[in-house]
C-alpha cells in the first residue's frame, strides 16, 4: 500500500506467525504430555529409537568430543602457561567440557544428527498417510509414533553429552601430558579437587535433560504438523535444525545464569 | 525377533556407557591416573601444609622425584604428617636435607621442595626429615606485614 506501512505490517505478520507457532507448539506438549507415560507401555519401542537416535549419532559425538577436547587442551596450555599455571589445565579442560561445552555442544549435533532425521521420518509418514492410517485403525499416532521419538531422543542427549565430556577430558589429557607435557597427576588431581559432584556434573547433567526435551519436542512437532509435500518437508527439516539450535543455545543462557550466576 | 535382541543389546550398552561416564566424572575420578611410584618413604612434619594434596609432586632442584603417598593428622603435635615416595633413582639424598612446601606460580598447585643438606649419610626407607618449613599462607603473609606497619 505504502512502502512507509508495508514493512511495519510485515515485521507485524512475522511476529504474529511466531506467535501462533509458539502457541500451536505449547498445545502439542500438553497434547504429547499426557501419551508420554502410556508410551512406556512398549518398551521395545522407545529402545528401537534410543538406537536410532543415540547409538547412531555416538560416531559423530565421540569425534566430536575427542576434537574439542584436543583443541581446548592446546589452546588451555597456552594460555594458562603465559601466568605458569599449566598444571589447571585439567581442570579448565574439565570444567569447560562437563557445565557448557558437553552439554550445548552435544546437543546442537544431536540436533543436526538426530533431531532431523525424526522430523523427517514424521514428515515422510504424514505425507504417505501412515499416520492417518494408523488413526483409521483406531491407534493413537501420537501414542505409538510421536511418544517413543521423543523418548528415544530425550534420552539420548544427556547419555551422548556425559560421554562427549569423558571423550574430550581424555582429548585434553593427550594434548596436556602426553604432548606437552603437564604433571600427570596434577591434571587429574586438580579435576578431583575442584570439580563437584553436584554443582558441576549435576548441572550439567540437568541442562542436557532440558536440552534434549527441547530438541525432542521440536523435533516431533515440526514432523507432525508439516506440510504433507516434498517441500513441506524440506522445510521441516530445516525448521528442526533452525529452531532446536537456537532453543539450545538460549537456553544454556538461561540455565547458566540460574545456576552459576549467582 | 534376533535384529531386535541385538538393538536391544547395543541400547543397554549405550545406556550404561553414558550412565558410567557421568558416574566416573561425579564420583571425583577417585584414584584415576593416581601413579603409583615405586620408590622408597620418607615423611616429614609441617606445621601447616596450605592445599598440598595426595599425588603433589615432590621436587628437587624443580624436578619431580617422587609424590606425596598419604597425609595425616600427628594427634600428639597437631601437625601434618606428610609421607612421600621418592623415586630410587635418587637415592642419595643427605639426611639433614631440608623439605619446604611452595606454590608452583602465583596460583598454581603446591607442592614439597626438596632442598638438599650437607650430611653425608643419605635417606633411607622410613626415615624422617625434620627441618621444614611450612606452607606460605598468603593471608597470614598480609596480616603480618599489616601488624607490623601499625607498629612503627
Amino acid at each position: 500500500m505504502n512502502r512507509f506501512i508495508d514493512p511495519v505490517a510485515r515485521l507485524g505478520r512475522l511476529v504474529i506467525g511466531g506467535v501462533r507457532h509458539a502457541g500451536a507448539m505449547a498445545l502439542f506438549a500438553i497434547e504429547l504430555a499426557w501419551v508420554l507415560i502410556p508410551s512406556w507401555a512398549r518398551p521395545r519401542d522407545i529402545a528401537q529409537q534410543v538406537y536410532a537416535a543415540g547409538v547412531l549419532s555416538l560416531v559423530i559425538i565421540l569425534v566430536a568430543g575427542g576434537f574439542v577436547g584436543l583443541v581446548l587442551g592446546l589452546q588451555g596450555y597456552n594460555i594458562l602457561s603465559n601466568f605458569n599455571a599449566s598444571e589447571s589445565l585439567g581442570v579448565m579442560v574439565a570444567l569447560s567440557l562437563v557445565r557448557e561445552l558437553g552439554p550445548v555442544v552435544a546437543a546442537l549435533l544431536f540436533a543436526g544428527r538426530a533431531g532431523s532425521a525424526i522430523t523427517a521420518e514424521i514428515a515422510l509418514m504424514k505425507t504417505t498417510e501412515q499416520l492417518a492410517a494408523l488413526e483409521m485403525m483406531a491407534v493413537d499416532p501420537l501414542r505409538r509414533v510421536i511418544g517413543p521419538r521423543f523418548w528415544g531422543a530425550m534420552i539420548s542427549v544427556p547419555l551422548l553429552a556425559a560421554l562427549f565430556s569423558l571423550v574430550g577430558i581424555i582429548g585434553g589429557y593427550l594434548i596436556g601430558v602426553v604432548v606437552l607435557g603437564v604433571d600427570q597427576a596434577s591434571y587429574w588431581g586438580q579435576i578431583a579437587e575442584q570439580m563437584e559432584a553436584w554443582d558441576d556434573v549435576g548441572g550439567g547433567a540437568i541442562k542436557s535433560v532440558a536440552f534434549g526435551a527441547v530438541i525432542a519436542l521440536i523435533a516431533v512437532y515440526e514432523g507432525y504438523t508439516a506440510e504433507p509435500t516434498a517441500s513441506g518437508m524440506a522445510r521441516a527439516t530445516t525448521q528442526t535444525v533452525v529452531l532446536s539450535s537456537l532453543a539450545v543455545l538460549g537456553l544454556d543462557f538461561v540455565m547458566t545464569a540460574f545456576m552459576f550466576g549467582a | 525377533m534376533n535384529v531386535q535382541r541385538g538393538v536391544e543389546l547395543v541400547v543397554g550398552l549405550f545406556v550404561l556407557a553414558g550412565i558410567a561416564a557421568l558416574m566416573v566424572m561425579a564420583l571425583q575420578w577417585s584414584n584415576f591416573g593416581a601413579s603409583r611410584v615405586s620408590g622408597y618413604e620418607i615423611t616429614a612434619r609441617f606445621d601447616n601444609i596450605g592445599g598440598l594434596t595426595e599425588q603433589s609432586p615432590v621436587k628437587l632442584a624443580g624436578l619431580t622425584i617422587g609424590r606425596v603417598d598419604s597425609i595425616e593428622l600427628d594427634s600428639q603435635t597437631f601437625q601434618a604428617e606428610v609421607h612421600m615416595v621418592i623415586d630410587d633413582k635418587y637415592d642419595n639424598l643427605p639426611t639433614d636435607s631440608f623439605a619446604n612446601i611452595y606454590t608452583a606460580g602465583l596460583l598454581g598447585a603446591q607442592y614439597v621442595e626438596i632442598s638438599p643438606g650437607g650430611a653425608l649419610e643419605s635417606l633411607e626407607d622410613g626415615d624422617r626429615i625434620t627441618m621444614t618449613q611450612s606452607a606460605i599462607i598468603l593471608e597470614s603473609v598480609v596480616s603480618k606485614f599489616l601488624f607490623d606497619k601499625a607498629k612503627e
